[in-house]
């Protein structure tokens, strides 16, 4: 019993990070219809930026801040420069850009940092603690705390400010809050921003365990697209309720079905096949219904 | 563009580019020839693609794992199946379900098509759940089979050879390569050129078969979809069926390139068909511009130029030693990705078409 309760924190533990990159799919695909591909890869870039940082004598958690202040605007920046103007194209258009700046992150990683493997520190020491007789460590605990407030901050800021209202309106209906003066541009670009420095808390929290090299966000995207197509592509909940099942589910396959660690990658593969043939809307999400 | 001109023009032009191509390795290099060879294969798998991405409206990002399936389908079949893969676990259960008839091995000519079939056939159980849906569904879940493929194909290492991949040099039924020269009817040319003159030979093939059957009411079923989906829903054409018949038949295409991919580097292993080819197989598609057959081959010589620098000897040296840097060509296929769908939303060739086209016309078109 003690080591089923262990599995399941180290894998709430890693489904909090699939949780925060898969809210950062959902939070531009609610906007704009596109699914960012270079998500995974915009976390990378932020998780060389904060191993810059801390390199050059930052302690960790200043550099994990100052990290997410330079991701969001980031974030900002890409929407401006290389997405807003295809956002009147077709999706598809859309999507391939953000293939180029999945390529482009990917290949500028390579050039300024190279591609050996890095060490990266935690913010939490890797001791465990005894609760209850099962020993978890603190650094699962801390990746999930930091996981919830992120989330949280997030839900605070689109349930109780002004600029979330104008952000969840623009996103069910942009022509309509265009018309009540909502900037829908901008509100757009802050998602983007948002989205980013989501990537950036994920980035930063599975980078101690998978080791920092600019191909390390592949499976973790592919993870967070799963967990976001089970929780459905358009619900925030869905995504953050998603990638913590995926999380303990994996780690308990692991652990108990004997599904060998190969097999991780496939299995989410499996998922969303699973997932779109039995409920494509997903655990929470609706299908969009269309007016002909 | 290429729509406006009369049939006999169309003809022409195609027997022209084959007249071409047949005479080219008259003027270059052995080595020139086996990169035109691999820009060949690459025109084939970015052609398929564009069936399903440009006519379709459907972004595959799985290509890659489908010139697997093609590549790994050739390699077993000419090497003989799974007693001949190195690793191979004595007493499993794949020795008693391999065919005695096949232990030989296969021809590597014969394996061509049989890869081709063996792909498509995957291409067509993959999209049935994949492209049930409207929007990006097919495009999220190729990208988890770009993702996942290498890890699947280590793990069947009873039938793949696992990390080691399966070495087909040297194995009979591979022409040429070990001798490095071909006999073909009135003379013997090197393994490259036989390489080059099969590659594009199929490629030409596989074009002519492309353009007719775009022609007919599939294709137009496929663009009615890619235009809009609830215009070709109401006019009756079934939206899952042509997508997936479209997605098959795009991945029959990659298995032939697979195929022959496998055959010109001689070997196959999990990294040769990582999740980076599917993806320069798609910039090769933008690139040439989605929707155009006849820009196809400038993105396979971008694409092919980019992904092995070593082949770009041909640039001022600055240049290519700038290109050489790591990550730099990932930063310039970026960089030409964004900016052709910022800028030129047909790729070069539309762009080139849309230059040639009477001033007036511009006026009309709007770029969508």
């Amino acid at each position: 019993m003690a080591d089923f309760l262990q599995q399941v924190v180290s894998g709430l533990a890693s489904g909090g990070i699939f949780a925060s990159l898969a809210l950062a799919l959902v939070l531009i695909y609610r906007a704009t219809g596109i699914i960012n591909f270079a998500q995974g890869e915009l976390a990378m870039l932020s998780t060389f930026v904060s191993w810059e940082l801390i390199d050059r004598g930052l302690q960790f958690w200043p550099a994990f801040f100052l990290t997410l202040a330079i991701s969001f605007a980031g974030g900002v920046a890409i929407e401006r420069v290389v997405i807003r103007p295809v956002e009147d194209k077709p999706v598809i258009t859309g999507v391939i850009v953000t293939l180029g700046l999945l390529v482009f992150c990917n290949g500028f990683a390579f050039w300024v940092w190279g591609g050996d493997v890095k060490n990266y520190p935690s913010g939490f020491s890797t001791r465990t603690i005894d609760v209850g007789g099962v020993a978890i460590s603190i650094q699962d605990l801390g990746v999930i705390a930091v996981t919830l407030v992120a989330v949280g901050v997030l839900y605070a800021f689109f349930q109780l400010t002004k600029t979330g209202l104008g952000m969840r309106a623009s996103a069910l209906n942009p022509s309509a809050s265009r018309l009540v003066g909502v900037r829908v541009g901008w509100m757009l670009a802050l998602g983007w921003g948002f989205a980013a420095a989501l990537g950036a808390v994920s980035g930063m929290l599975v980078a101690p365990t998978v080791l920092l090299d600019p191909n390390m966000m592949r499976p973790v995207l592919l993870y967070a697209l799963a967990a976001a197509v089970l929780g459905g592509l358009t619900s925030p909940l869905g995504a953050v309720v998603g990638g913590l099942t995926l999380g303990v589910a994996l780690n308990l396959l692991t652990a108990y079905a004997d599904v060998p660690t190969a097999l991780r990658l496939p299995a989410a593969l499996g998922l969303i096949l699973v997932v779109l043939l039995v409920r494509p809307a997903g655990l929470f999400g609706k299908l969009a219904v269309r007016r002909v | 563009m290429s729509r406006r001109l009369p049939l006999a023009a169309k003809i022409a032009a195609f027997v022209l580019f084959a007249v071409f191509l047949a005479l080219l390795p008259n003027w270059i290099s052995d080595v020139r020839a086996q990169q035109f060879a691999y820009v060949g294969i690459f025109f084939i798998a970015i052609l398929g693609l564009n069936i399903v991405t440009g006519y379709c409206g459907q972004i595959s990002l799985g290509h890659g794992a489908f010139m697997a399936v093609g590549g790994y389908t050739s390699a077993i079949l000419i090497s003989g199946g799974p007693k001949a893969v190195a690793g191979f676990p004595e007493g499993s259960t794949y020795l008693n379900l391999w065919p005695d008839f096949l232990e030989g091995g296969v021809k590597d000519l014969y394996t061509i098509p049989i890869a081709g079939l063996v792909a498509g056939i995957a291409g067509l159980a993959f999209g049935l759940p994949a492209l049930r849906l409207p929007g990006l569904y097919l495009a999220l879940a190729t990208f988890g089979v770009a993702v996942a493929t290498p890890q699947v194909i280590r793990y069947f290492d009873g039938v793949s050879g696992g990390t080691a991949g399966i070495q087909l040099f040297g194995s009979p039924e591979l022409t040429g390569a070990t001798a490095n020269k071909v006999d073909l009817p009135g003379r013997t040319v090197t393994f490259n050129e036989w390489l080059y003159h099969l590659t594009w030979a199929i490629a030409l093939v596989l074009l002519a078969v492309a353009w007719i059957v775009l022609s007919t009411r599939f294709g137009r079923a496929l663009r009615a979809v890619r235009d809009s989906e609830v215009a070709a829903a109401s006019s009756g054409i079934s939206l899952a069926r042509y997508k997936t018949l479209a997605f098959g038949l795009s991945a029959f295409y990659a298995g032939i390139a697979g195929s022959l991919y496998a055959i010109a580097n001689t070997f196959v292993n999990p990294e040769t068909y990582r999740a980076d080819l599917s993806l320069a197989l798609v910039i090769g598609a933008a690139v040439a511009g989605l929707g155009w057959l006849s820009g196809l081959v400038v993105g396979a010589l971008f694409v092919y130029f980019l992904e092995n620098v070593a082949s770009l000897d041909f640039l001022p040296s600055g240049l290519e030693s700038a290109l050489k840097n790591p990550g730099v060509p990932d930063m310039v296929y970026g960089v030409v990705l964004i900016l052709v769908m910022l800028l030129l939303p047909y790729g070069v060739g539309g762009g080139l078409a849309r230059l040639f086209r009477p001033l007036t016309n511009r006026l009309y078109t709007r770029s969508s």
